[in-house]
């Protein structure tokens, strides 16, 4: 069976109460159209796991699932760019927890290799502590955390072969490989797909064996333009040649 | 100069060629703009770059390539990307020289709170409380009072915590702060201000330093 679907056919694979990671970092190299499918889906009471949410200037990617009303709960080092978020957040309509960015990316890598869990001396001294247990190694203190899993992972990249083998550019990597391994599906997002053979095999950053399905997001001129008028739009581009 | 200015321009007196660092966003982020001509460090960002500059523009912008705080980047020669874990390996295991990061409050024990103030502010503490504990140098850059007038430089911080005792040297816009016997080491003043206008407006025990001098910025 071909492991290419429709953004559709993708987002039904998320029900009512699934977790879901995304690779995005601030709404970079973040799986748009998947994210714009799932808010069309309207699919409800989702936990979000990622170290960060949206971009920064304005409601956008994930936090739009925020604005839709389709968000229980989230687990970040930061959620302070989405004011939707954030107004929930206050009013008492969404959990957040909140576990360190170091911590939470360990955690997420444990969930899929396999691990019992993190140690790790961040945390120390904090509030973190009230929620998780300390130890002491070698005479050293840590606090100690679980694995974090989800049902399913969006996962950004540039470019899929149709067995799923995906590569990454720029500062896209993120947790991409840890989140494949840590959903129990996973979707990759792609700018190009590509036959068998056409990504060399150290290009390759997560083997195919780790992702289900694969969907066409933006081309790589549509991205290069969307970015383009994004960052336009709120000035953060410098001005003249390069 | 305003204040944010002596204090960007005071923290750029801290970089050794060559260092690895991280700096947070606001003030921290302006001193790599008075970095001496000759002293060049490997700015480090938490999602993942090494060796990066400034802000591309509308001809030269790739949409893979971002900071830490979701803007736009390009990269210096020789610049390296990395996954998120292996950037938080970097910060945690030691390899990252120094790290400045603002503060809503820092105390004489060197402890610093920066991520959140109770039912007002809760952005989370992103990479902060990793950077504190795994840069191998720790500088807390902050206005020194508040708004209203109040001194954010305590004897013990009244907000929750990012991390106890890491911090290393304080920079305000009235003065520097080493530290000594769990009390705050005055070693610098800003350009016109006084060992007593600095004492005045600080809430922790002050030490003044014998060799106490005014700041070269």
């Amino acid at each position: 069976m071909s492991k290419v679907v429709t953004i559709e056919e993708a987002v039904s694979v998320i029900k009512t109460g699934s977790s879901l990671m995304t690779n995005g970092f601030l709404g970079i190299s973040a799986p748009i159209k998947l994210i714009e499918g799932l808010v069309e889906a309207g699919t409800g009471e989702l936990t979000l796991i990622q170290p960060v949410m949206s971009f920064p200037m304005e409601e956008h990617d994930v936090s739009l699932l925020a604005v839709n009303k389709q968000l229980k709960k989230i687990i970040a080092a930061h959620a302070g760019t989405s004011r939707e978020i954030t107004k929930q957040y206050f009013a008492g309509d969404l959990e957040i927890e909140f576990i360190p960015m170091g911590t939470i990316s360990e955690a997420i890598h444990a969930a899929g290799a396999g691990l019992g869990g993190v140690l790790t001396p961040v945390g120390i001294g904090t509030m973190q502590e009230d929620d998780h247990d300390k130890i002491v190694r070698n005479g050293k203190e840590y606090l100690i955390y679980d694995p974090i899993g989800a049902d399913v992972a969006f996962i950004k990249a540039n470019k899929a072969d149709k067995d799923g083998n995906l590569y990454f550019h720029g500062t896209s990597k993120s947790l991409s490989l840890e989140m494949a391994l840590a959903a129990k599906t996973v979707v990759a997002e792609v700018d190009e797909i590509v036959e068998v053979g056409e990504i060399e095999p150290t290009d390759v950053y997560v083997p195919g064996m780790l992702v289900d399905h694969i969907v066409q997001g933006l081309n790589p001129e549509e991205r290069h333009d969307y970015y383009k008028e994004l960052w336009d739009s709120h000035h953060l581009l410098a001005k003249g040649g390069n | 100069m305003d204040a944010k200015e002596i204090i960007a321009r005071r923290i750029a007196k801290e970089f050794k060629d060559g260092d690895v660092v991280n700096l947070g966003f606001g003030i921290p982020n302006l001193s790599a703009g008075y970095l001496p001509d000759d002293v060049e460090v490997l700015l480090q960002a938490e999602n993942g770059a090494m060796k990066f500059g400034g802000a591309p523009t509308a001809e030269s912008l790739d949409p893979d390539y971002s900071n830490s705080g979701g803007m736009p980047l390009t990269m210096q020669e020789g610049a390296a990307t990395f996954s998120l874990t292996t950037s938080f390996a970097m910060i945690r295991g030691g390899h990252v020289d120094m790290t400045v990061l603002g503060a809503l409050e820092v105390d004489q024990e060197g402890n610093i709170a920066n991520w959140m103030v109770p039912d007002v502010l809760a952005p989370g503490m992103g990479g902060a409380m990793d950077l504190l504990v795994g840069a191998k140098r720790v500088i807390a850059s902050l206005q020194h009072t508040d708004k209203k007038g109040d001194s954010k430089v305590l004897k013990r911080c009244t907000l929750p915590l990012s991390a106890p005792n890491v911090v290393d040297l304080i920079i305000t816009d009235l003065a520097v702060f080493e530290f000594q016997d769990g009390k705050l080491l005055l070693t610098e003043t800003a350009p016109g201000v006084t060992t007593d206008e600095v004492i005045a407006v600080t809430d922790g025990e002050v030490i003044v330093s014998p060799d106490v001098k005014e700041m070269d910025i």
